[in-house]
């Protein structure tokens, strides 16, 4: 099974770690990361850049409202996420507790849906249709 | 833990909010299992090598981190599970290894020595490094031991699996794998199996037998010969990650990239292979949507990094690169058979091999068409070559049956249905029989 560890900083703390030094994160991520890589579990994950190069697509209002960056009541910024495959929850739960992180950040697990979360609405035809996107979207990119 | 305790693996951490997010003191029992089951296939490696380089003895290594876990097992339900429980398993792995040599102690010199550079040791040097686990890895695999005896050590030390959670996924008995177990390790004692790598003559045949080991898991969840279901993913899930540790640890062995990407490509298609009811379906009839399209791209991730190396491909990456073709091909017709037919030949030239040359002929038939395809399987028939198979004459039948010589086809498909111990494969060639009238 899938979960993906997905990374939430509060604004400050994001703030304040930018007083740290950043060679010291790199090399303590990346320690983490070799370690679920040497494991075997890590199958992906990627860092997000700056909230602020981000918009956000609000849905609240009759049509979409879009606003640059951050906005409204945010307290926690996405910042990245790991996608590992792992035996259990209670594994999921151990490699997210040896995150490099600190105070101000907060590691949220989900699992990852697959087929069988689906299985009562097999035929309905946009599930479908997302599996023939799913196949042209590889053609292509094995085309390439 | 609350009443809701049943529970804990949509809530694994207890929902506690304690620190070290574990079970707390008075959790269940099987919670405080289950924590400790993940928290141990992340650990054990670290504790296992390290025990094993310090001792050079695997199997003792191996007792002394088992008397660690049965220590947590004992007090974790009253105590909570630990806010570091990888530091408390070690540090009474190390205490039990500095008992034991303490009891020892009069027996000679060395073992004082071990006792006092134990004692003297911190705990957080306990990190092995990667030619620690490789020796856990190829000490596992030694040629001494029988081959399940290499399956069941290997998952035990390497991937850090309890002998309940390997016998639920082989569906075997506990007792069973708990034998295999003691004997490997009474066997490896026997034969005083140094901890070590393999020396440079030895190492292309020690590390095939790892691939071998690795890929015999793999195989048998991916076409399970025991048990009720006929694949079993969560054991070639197993096997992928033994695979993804081997290809971090010796990043510079072709083959072993070439091992990971022909078993992610192979469990690309777990989702395809089997149908509502159960029953398996063929690459032809496999609707290709299901593929899992980021497990195809990992697969061919490892096939190229085994091409960067530039020393060529091996047995496992061409059947790697005939599952890529496979994979990356809208359907059946618009497969590259040519290709395929070219890698079959490569793989059949270094290792020659009937079944080989069998799923060569299929390839000949889609790429040039069945009467060519017919005089190799012709060829392997006179030679006698998987005589007692259902195969043989299955491909031979669709064969005929394409050059319309219906008749011989029939005949054909009713000797494999004799053949075949497998129930569906049986109906599906009855089914054919039929077909031709």
């Amino acid at each position: 099974m899938k979960y993906m560890l997905i990374m939430r900083t509060t604004a400050e703390a994001l703030e304040a770690s930018k007083d740290l030094d950043f060679e010291k994160i790199i090399n303590d991520m990346g320690a983490y990361n070799e370690s679920m890589i040497t494991a075997g579990v890590l199958i992906g994950g990627d860092g997000l850049a700056d909230a602020a190069e981000g918009f956000v697509v609000d849905f609240s209002a009759e049509a979409p409202v879009v606003t640059d960056g951050p906005y409204g009541e945010v307290h926690e910024l996405f910042n990245g996420f790991w996608i590992v495959q792992v035996s259990s929850a209670e594994e999921a739960l151990e490699w997210a507790k040896r995150a490099p992180l600190g105070a101000g950040t907060k590691l949220e697990v989900r699992r990852i849906t697959d087929e069988s979360d689906f299985e009562d609405f097999a035929d309905n035809e946009y599930l479908q249709k997302e599996k023939e996107w799913r196949a042209e979207e590889h053609a292509r990119a094995a085309g390439e | 833990m609350s009443e809701a305790g049943g529970g804990a693996v949509a809530d694994p951490g207890g929902g506690s909010g304690e620190p070290g997010g574990g079970p707390g003191p008075g959790a269940e029992p099987e919670a405080v299992r289950r924590a400790l089951d993940a928290v141990w296939r992340i650990e054990s490696v670290r504790i296992v090598a390290t025990l094993a380089k310090v001792t050079g003895e695997l199997p003792l290594a191996e007792d002394l981190a088992q008397e660690a876990v049965a220590e947590a097992l004992d007090r974790w339900p009253a105590s909570g599970v630990p806010a570091n429980p990888g530091a408390w398993l070690t540090a009474v792995a190390k205490r039990r290894a500095i008992d034991h040599w303490r009891r020892r102690e009069r027996l000679d010199d060395r073992h004082r020595m071990l006792a006092h550079e134990l004692e003297e040791s911190a705990e957080p040097e306990w990190v092995p490094i990667p030619d620690d686990v490789l020796r856990l890895v190829f000490t596992a695999c030694h040629p001494v031991l029988a081959r399940e005896a290499q399956v069941a050590l290997t998952l035990r030390v390497v991937a850090g699996l309890s002998s309940e959670e390997i016998a639920r996924l082989f569906l075997v008995p506990v007792a069973t794998v708990q034998q295999r177990i003691v004997r490997a390790k009474k066997t490896l004692g026997a034969a005083k199996v140094p901890f070590e790598s393999p020396d440079p003559a030895e190492w292309p045949m020690r590390l095939s037998a790892v691939l071998g080991v690795v890929y015999l898991v793999f195989t048998e969840g991916y076409s399970a010969t025991s048990g009720e279901r006929w694949m079993r993913p969560e054991l070639a899930d197993e096997a992928l990650r033994l695979g993804r540790t081997l290809a971090a640890l010796l990043p510079r062995e072709p083959e072993v990239h070439g091992l990971v990407a022909l078993m992610e490509l192979q469990a690309s298609r777990f989702a395809a292979r089997t149908a509502r009811d159960g029953s398996p379906v063929t690459l032809d009839d496999q609707d290709r949507r299901l593929w899992d399209r980021a497990q195809i791209e990992r697969g061919r991730v490892a096939l190229a990094r085994c091409d960067a190396l530039g020393r060529g491909r091996a047995a496992y990456a061409l059947q790697a690169a005939i599952a890529e073709c496979h994979a990356i091909a809208p359907s059946v017709q618009q497969t590259d058979w040519e290709r395929i037919v070219v890698l079959y030949e490569a793989l059949g030239r270094l290792a020659p091999n009937p079944v080989v040359e069998l799923n060569r002929a299929v390839a000949v038939s889609m790429a040039v068409g069945p009467a060519s395809a017919l005089r190799i399987v012709d060829r392997l028939a006179d030679e006698g070559s998987l005589r007692g198979s259902a195969l043989l004459p299955s491909v031979r039948g669709e064969l005929l049956s394409r050059l319309g010589r219906d008749e011989e086809a029939r005949a054909e498909f009713a000797t494999a249905e004799g053949l075949t111990g497998n129930e569906v494969q049986r109906r599906a060639l009855r089914a054919k029989r039929e077909r031709l009238g």
